[in-house]
């Protein structure tokens, strides 16, 4: 099968590629960039005149809620989601239930993944057996099964020595670490940012020393071991101050940010809406316009959705009770475009932010363009301004803070090894 | 986004929290109450008000005194009063809150008097009411986590005009655990509303909110500072589970420096006089001969609370 993407925009950050013309697909695999080659005829074109071709997304943060959660959502629903946003590969953290912990649940996965033919599906695994922070998880052996790295999704190791030995361990090999920075008792129980809107409508507070205190011990195990870590979910502004001064140091350290947070902030929680009870707590101003500031100067690597696929059910409770987390793989792309709008951020800088930077994280060969590179790619309109509404939402998630907002970007196509597995 | 608790006339339908509501409604609360008060001294305590109207003490938390008010002053504007003491257990029967709420309204409930134990419970509720369409039944806040008291709020503020008339001249100082207290943001709402020139809460660190300062008070740490020059003197309960986690050492020691004497209240204005919500701890926060000292009206408080809660009721009940 062969297919031209005709006069589309293509993108492509990796390779500073920015030029009209034909994205030439041949064999699942990118073919020409610009012009076709000689003697090119394709089975198949596709009209991009004003759209533009870029990688397909890759999303570091995606719960598709399987084992364990299928009342939530399930693969079918959420990789439907996926390539409806754009999204050609997404790492799946290792918090379903029973967690990610053995070589056969990841099998299991990846085989499910695989037999549905959408994205690619490239699984976190436990950091510690049953995320207790107790043992460590038999990395080898998950890595062996297709883990790309090991985290503790939400749950933070209370026993630093545990913390230090998983770091240790991980090094040994060269297994990527991703920790969400949290520290397990300052802000247990909290449910909002620890400020003017927690005080105000009496939540539970989450201070954002919890997130600090945290990073500094995640960054000077990091220096100890010399473990590849990645940071994720960065909320606070102190947070993003630690990391610059970490990379400034030459640390090799690496951290994304959830699309909410470049948008929201806690005074969105207006009168207890649920839709706005997320992990990390939305946080202040400040922050928001430090996370924004870090991910264009390069401090923050990365955007993810942090999809979460809610019931609604889960969400019709009073705010501290509600399930926190919000769908987002649809949202991604327009979301990252409107950032760089409104901050006027060129389309590849942010484009990379979705695509190549991700790739490097997980360290996969994904998020370009190159010829002979598996041909994932994404076409969207730009201008097309759509109305998000739970209904036409592909996830079965359907709670977002962004319900009713108007967004930019509109995924036209999404196309996954050489196969076309979404078009609107 | 609209105020939930006003409907797009600008009229009270939900009484949810005393924040973001137009001093007039505060102010017509109050004089609504006026006349209530006095039915109380009469041989016969009842209005035919809510004759028919059926309202629910939907009591998620346990609380005999704030449901007893409550029922008393539905009882005395003829409403037929159901008490329902739900506990936190029943939603591990399978029943969802708004379940719970669906059913009652299908019995035709007319008024909510809702408590429970997490902030925004009675904003959910009225807020499902409203997207129902069932917006002729109405919701009270009888206290919501550590969120709103809006009744205590209007009852402390009906005790303070009561005896001092002029809010826009006062020093109110509120005491003690700030930090759990939705008593302590009610009032202050409210009297940051009327134009109280100066609200301080005092207490240790551990139990004041971090932001308070947004809500328009002083911080005080010392007592004997926070106290000097004062027309009102808040008193707040001091939970006994306050030692647990570590933001109290004793109660002993919180009496020290936190509880209220007479020699510390001798800081505060000559004619100053002692609130406090209830139920009293006596000789943690607050010393007896100061609770029943000729300064207190803590008493009067408990009062007057019953005439503010029938001006609620009726003023929702369009009554």
């Amino acid at each position: 099968m062969k297919i031209e993407i005709q006069h589309g925009r293509i993108v492509d950050p990796r390779h500073g590629v920015d030029r009209v013309g034909s994205l030439c697909i041949a064999d699942g695999q990118i073919a020409a960039v610009g012009a076709p080659p000689p003697g090119w005829r394709a089975d198949r074109s596709i009209d991009a005149r004003g759209f533009v071709v870029c990688p397909g997304l890759i999303d570091l943060s995606a719960r598709l809620r399987e084992p364990g959660f299928e009342y939530k959502a399930t693969l079918e629903s959420e990789m439907q989601a996926a390539i409806a946003g754009g999204v050609t590969s997404l790492a799946c953290p290792p918090d379903t239930d029973p967690p990610l912990d053995v070589p056969g649940l990841v099998q299991m996965l990846k085989h499910r993944a695989r037999s549905l033919n959408q994205a690619h599906v490239y699984p976190i695994g436990a950091l510690t057996r049953a995320l207790e922070g107790v043992e460590l998880t038999e990395m080898g052996e998950l890595a062996a099964a297709g883990c790309v790295a090991f985290s503790q999704a939400e749950a933070p190791i209370i026993d630093t020595g545990v913390l230090l030995r998983a770091m240790q361990y991980g090094a040994t090999f060269g297994h990527r670490v991703w920790l969400r920075p949290q520290d397990a008792h300052l802000g247990k129980g909290g449910v909002a940012h620890e400020g003017e809107v927690a005080t105000r409508l009496g939540l539970p507070p989450i201070p954002a020393v919890a997130e600090t205190i945290a990073l500094a011990s995640i960054l000077a195990l990091a220096h100890t071991t010399g473990v590849q870590v990645h940071i994720c979910r960065l909320s606070t502004a102190e947070g993003v101050d630690m990391v610059r001064t970490a990379k400034r140091q030459g640390l090799a350290v690496t951290c994304d940010v959830a699309v909410h947070h470049l948008h929201l902030c806690d005074v969105d929680i207006g009168w207890f809406d649920t839709q706005c009870r997320l992990i990390p707590p939305l946080r202040g101003t400040r922050d928001r316009a430090a996370l924004r500031a870090g991910l264009a100067d390069g401090t923050i690597d990365l955007v993810c959705s942090d999809h979460a696929p809610v019931d609604d059910d889960s969400k019709q409770v009073p705010f501290a009770e509600a399930e926190p987390g919000a769908t987002g793989l649809e949202l991604l792309l327009p979301l990252t475009l409107k950032w760089a709008q409104e901050d006027g951020i060129a389309l590849p800088e942010a484009l990379a932010r979705i695509t190549s930077r991700p790739a490097a994280v997980l360290g996969i060969d994904a998020g370009h363009l190159a010829i002979g590179a598996a041909a994932d790619v994404c076409v969207f309109d730009p201008h097309l301004h759509w109305r998000v509404e739970p209904a036409a939402l592909k996830s079965q998630g359907k709670n977002t803070p962004f319900v009713g907002l108007e967004l930019g970007g509109k995924v036209r196509a999404t196309i996954v090894a050489g196969h076309v597995v979404h078009e609107s | 986004m609209r105020n939930p608790q006003l409907n797009a006339a600008g009229d009270l339908t939900h009484l949810l929290t005393l924040e973001g509501l137009p001093a007039e409604i505060i102010l017509r609360v109050l004089d609504t109450a006026v006349p209530f008060a006095s039915i109380a001294e009469r041989e016969v305590k009842k209005v035919p008000l809510l004759r028919g109207r059926s309202v629910f003490n939907l009591f998620f938390e346990n609380s005999t005194r704030t449901r007893t008010t409550f029922e008393i002053a539905a009882k005395r504007l003829s409403a037929d009063v159901i008490n329902l003491n739900i506990g936190v257990s029943s939603t591990s029967k399978g029943e969802t809150l708004l379940d719970t709420v669906d059913n009652l309204v299908a019995m035709n409930a007319d008024m909510f008097v809702v408590r429970h134990s997490q902030s925004g419970a009675p904003h959910l509720i009225a807020a499902h009411l409203n997207r129902m369409g069932r917006t002729h039944v109405h919701v009270v806040n009888a206290g919501d986590g550590r969120h709103a008291h809006p009744t205590q709020g209007l009852l402390d503020l009906f005790t303070i005009r009561h005896y001092k008339k002029d809010f826009r001249e006062l020093t109110v100082a509120i005491v003690g655990d700030v930090l759990h207290s939705r008593v302590a943001r009610s009032l202050i709402h409210g009297l940051t509303t009327l134009g109280t020139p100066e609200v301080r809460v005092i207490g240790p660190k551990t139990l004041i909110p971090s932001a308070v300062q947004s809500l328009g008070v002083h911080v005080h740490h010392d007592m004997r500072e926070g106290l000097a020059g004062c027309d009102v003197v808040v008193m707040l309960r001091l939970q006994s589970e306050r030692m647990r986690g570590a933001l109290l050492p004793s109660t002993g020691e919180y009496f020290k420096y936190y509880g209220l004497t007479g020699e510390k209240l001798a800081l505060a204005k000559p004619d100053a006089i002692v609130m406090h919500p209830g139920p009293m701890n006596r000789g943690v926060e607050i010393e007896s001969a100061v609770a029943d000292g000729e300064r207190s009206v803590i008493l009067p408080q408990v009062t007057f609370g019953i005439a503010v809660r029938m001006a609620v009721m009726s003023i929702l009940a369009g009554a």
